[in-house]
């Protein structure tokens, strides 16, 4: 392994990591914004404590994106500062107004959030939760209209060899970012809603809070299914504008060698060989390949063969334009595998939660199912990185930059081999702190929040300690 | 005024900003285990911090993405040749905000008390990490002519440096020990004071100490031979004057001051620095600075309006925060 390939090793894990918690803060934020509004306006306690009780899910996870995401800013100075001196005229932008637009509304409203209650109004209280939501979105635009700027470049020259903007309105309207912002957001807000869903399942199996948990489970099944829906469709145009923007990670992501016939098939599986170009065995669903492609019936879909020798016209001859195939090609399949598997379950999720009244109306096999779906959002947001970013190899930056020209030159192994290893450590430490806290808060339930700790003597929820 | 004069000048502003309000929440940081004598106590300590410490380091964030968006090369330069030293600062910045904000949720003493000794020995680290960082920065480093740093141990870990770490480290418990004295009441409050009265001695020696290397190991005083010693010399009035009114229980006054302390030590780097940003130790032709570092001008005319745009509002919601959580926290009797 060299530097390169550890400096690339090292950014997947951080990104990743990220990623886990990025999308659950967003989810479990909007949800409990939700249930704050619901308190603001019918009164009833329930709610509150329900917005009180999320959020508690929500403040462990913020607490560790927050801290990875420092991490994720600073790794790009450190491990691909070449990336940065040619990207920095672009990327720095967006960057810089997420910080000012964002982290600071997010990070403000969420100490007047959890310290504020009891000393101001309601409103002020519920106007600051959906400010924190708000905030989320935004940094999310912002900085996935950077990656999409690496996806599909826009409204920029290249100035002695540097990318340099040009147009600050194309960064916003980049077709990559029309397609890739909701497809990311909806996959946050499912996030959210399959974890509480998944957790309120737990509870309801236990028959503990019964009530808590069932309106809980209730509202986390509309929130899923409306995003599992939404997920689908832009999944769907993501992949029609891939045909044209990155066809080459469209290729990829269906082992597609050669060209396909007309209409093309859908590849459901495969087993094949990166070093010789082909598959060895596959299972094709006929005519579907031109659909997801296209939207239509009929078209062929051109494979990396031809690619690579349209590449190597266009971008200049000797690299090879063929990303890693197999990550590519599972990873999509793993998302959208668990994008249908979200999809059916939020849909008889909806259906058992508002069949009948009794407490027994969702049959425990379902509620045992919900549970393990936890993970499913987490795979599917995991996958669909990996392939949105691997499938870009060998850029970095699509046409312009190399992954290859962006590593540091001055950073060596045995530094990268440092904080690979002691980042690794302590994200392994924080999964398993993040895991035990959230599953402590999970077994107790909604009394957690009824019985103010016992060892906090100023009780940060209470107007009596800022007198 | 040109704006890559105007995105130094933001940039410096951002980082004093940083530095005065996560300052003190350093300092607090660092006061649970000096002044206080129990989990009580240092809940107390640490609530008067709460709603803010986050939105405190979201300054460093900023200013760390308006090096990127102003100056790429300084930001690529500085962060890939500061290496070590960041990989150091950011697990001790991970550390302190799951230790903050895990503590909440923690519940027997045995593991609070693990999070309060992670609290205390972050808040202490990451003051004096960043200490090094920029006083390592303005003695020069060895810069080649492709703007990469290539730097050996003695580069970055020096007398100087470390007089440099030991002062922003002090510099922030002394912040942190008026900020308690104008947020809390009883025992910690008053404990706070007898510990200022003591530390702003060896706070006074330290400026000196620090005053004289900056003499001996950069070239601030013949760049800028007034600016230089001014600020040196406000820095140390203001500790003085921080030290007589803290003294007399005047602690927002005291507060004010030694944040000016502070923040005139960074105005002064940041000062002797311009218009370089990064200094060559190689060759001063291979100096970054304000015009080879930054970004085109459409971008920074853009990135000047939407701060120019934004930045009120950051700032109103900020201080309407501050305000509301303006009262003493008063401890517990249980
Ligand atoms: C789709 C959304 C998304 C994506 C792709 C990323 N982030 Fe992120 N980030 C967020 C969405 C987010 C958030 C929702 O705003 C976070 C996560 C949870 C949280 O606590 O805030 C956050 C936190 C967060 C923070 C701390 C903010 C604070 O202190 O309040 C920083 C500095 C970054 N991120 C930077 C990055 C960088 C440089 C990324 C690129 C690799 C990145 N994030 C990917
Ligand atoms: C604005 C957001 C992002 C930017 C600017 C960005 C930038 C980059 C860069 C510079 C690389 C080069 C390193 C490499 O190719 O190995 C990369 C790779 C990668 N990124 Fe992203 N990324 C972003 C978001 C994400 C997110 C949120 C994830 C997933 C959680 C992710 C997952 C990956 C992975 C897995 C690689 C490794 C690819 C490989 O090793 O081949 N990225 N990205
Ligand atoms: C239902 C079937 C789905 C389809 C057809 C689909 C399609 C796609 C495609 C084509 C990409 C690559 C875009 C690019 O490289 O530019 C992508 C990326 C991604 N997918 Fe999916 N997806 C589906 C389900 C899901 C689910 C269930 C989740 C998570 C809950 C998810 C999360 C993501 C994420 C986080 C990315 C990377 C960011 C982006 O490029 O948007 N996807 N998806």
């Amino acid at each position: 392994m060299d530097v390169l390939e550890l400096a690339r090793v090292q950014y997947a894990l951080t990104t990743i990591f990220h990623f886990f918690f990025v999308p659950l803060s967003i989810g479990t934020i909007f949800i409990v914004a939700i249930f704050e509004t619901m308190y603001l306006f019918k009164k009833k306690e329930e709610y509150l404590r329900m917005a009180k009780f999320w959020g508690k899910i929500f403040l462990l996870s913020f607490a560790i994106g927050v801290v990875t995401g420092i991490l994720q800013e600073f790794q790009f100075g450190m491990n691909w500062s070449e990336y940065s001196r040619f990207m920095g005229d672009v990327f720095g932008a967006p960057l810089a107004v997420e910080a000012l637009l964002a982290f600071f509304m997010e990070s403000t409203f969420i100490g007047v959030w959890m310290f504020g209650r009891g000393k101001l109004p309601d409103w002020v209280i519920t106007v600051s939760a959906w400010l924190v939501s708000i905030g989320t979105l935004l940094s999310a635009l912002w900085i996935l209209a950077a990656n999409s700027f690496m996806q599909e470049p826009v409204g920029f020259e290249i100035q002695d060899g540097k990318a340099v903007l040009t147009d600050f309105m194309a960064l916003l309207t980049n077709p990559q970012l029309q397609v890739e912002f909701p497809h990311t957001v909806f996959g946050a807000l499912a996030t959210g809603a399959f974890v509480i869903g998944g957790i309120s399942a737990y509870n309801l199996l236990k028959k503990k809070d019964v009530e808590f948990f069932k309106t809980s489970f209730n509202i986390s099944m509309i929130v899923a299914a409306i995003a599992s829906l939404a997920i689908a469709f832009s999944g769907h145009a993501q992949a029609k504008h891939l045909m044209d923007s990155q066809p080459m990670k469209m290729a990829a992501s269906e082992a597609l060698w050669d060209d396909s016939e007309d209409p093309a098939a859908w590849t459901i599986l495969a087993i094949g060989d990166q070093q010789e170009e082909k598959n060895t065995w596959n299972i094709d669903l006929p005519f579907a390949l031109s659909y997801l492609a296209y939207g239509e019936f009929s078209g062929s879909v051109e494979g990396m063969k031809t690619l690579q020798a349209k590449y190597e016209e266009k971008y200049g001859e000797g690299v090879d334009y063929i990303p890693p195939v197999w990550p590519v090609f599972w990873s999509f399949r793993i998302m959208a595998g668990f994008g249908g598997v979200m999809l059916v379950l939020s849909i008889l999720g909806l259906w058992f939660g508002n069949r009948r009244k009794g407490i027994l109306a969702t049959p425990t096999w379902f509620l045992r199912t919900m549970m393990f779906a936890m993970a499913a959002p987490f795979i599917a947001n995991t996958a669909g990185w990996i392939m949105t970013e691997i499938g870009r190899q060998p850029w970095t930056v699509f046409g312009y930059y190399t992954t290859a020209q962006s590593v540091s030159p001055n950073v060596s192994m045995g530094q990268l081999l440092f904080s690979t290893i002691s980042f690794s450590t302590a994200y392994v430490i924080l999964a398993i702190i993040m895991i035990y806290m959230v599953a402590r808060v999970a077994k107790q339930g909604p009394s957690i929040i009824d019985t103010a700790p016992k060892q906090e003597n100023v009780d940060l929820m209470d107007k009596e300690a800022f007198k | 005024m040109d704006l890559t004069v105007f995105w130094f000048i933001l940039i410096a502003v951002l980082f004093t900003g940083f530095f005065f309000l996560e300052g003190f929440d350093f300092g607090v940081g660092m006061s649970t285990r000096l002044i206080a004598k129990n989990k009580n106590e240092r809940n107390q300590l640490m609530s008067t911090i709460g709603p803010f410490w986050d939105a405190n380091e979201v300054w460093l964030i900023t200013a760390g993405g308006a090096l990127f968006a102003a100056f790429p090369s300084w930001y690529a330069t500085m962060f890939s040749g500061y290496y070590t030293l960041f990989v150091i600062f950011l697990l001790v910045l991970i550390a302190r905000g799951v230790a903050i904000e895990y503590s909440h949720h923690t519940h027997t003493d045995k593991y609070i008390n693990y999070w309060h000794w992670l609290i205390f020995g972050s808040s202490a680290l990451a003051p004096f990490l960043l200490g090094m960082l920029f006083t390592s920065l303005v003695q020069g480093m060895p810069i080649d002519k492709d703007m990469h740093l290539f730097g050996t141990f003695t580069d970055y870990v020096n007398v100087y440096s470390v007089v440099g770490g030991v002062a922003v480290m002090l510099l922030s418990l002394v912040h942190g020990l008026t900020f308690i004295g104008i947020r809390t009441e009883g025992v910690v409050r008053e404990r706070a004071r007898q510990m200022l009265s003591k530390l702003f001695i060896v706070l006074l020696a330290g400026e000196v100490v620090f005053a004289v290397l900056t003499y001996t190991s950069t070239d601030f005083f013949t760049v800028r031979p007034v600016a230089t010693p001014v600020f040196l010399a406000i820095t140390v009035a203001c500790t003085l004057l921080a030290w007589a009114f803290a003294t007399k229980k005047k602690e927002s006054i005291a507060f004010t001051m030694t944040g000016l302390a502070f923040a005139s030590v960074v105005i002064m780097l940041f000062v002797g620095l311009f218009p370089r940003v990064m200094i060559s130790s190689i060759d001063p032709a291979f100096n970054l600075t304000i015009d080879n570092a930054s970004s085109g001008d459409y971008t920074l005319s853009v990135m000047t309006k939407i701060s120019v745009v934004l930045l009120p509002f950051v700032l109103g919601y900020q201080i309407w925060s501050y305000y509301i959580f303006r009262k003493r926290i008063h401890p517990t009797k249980k």
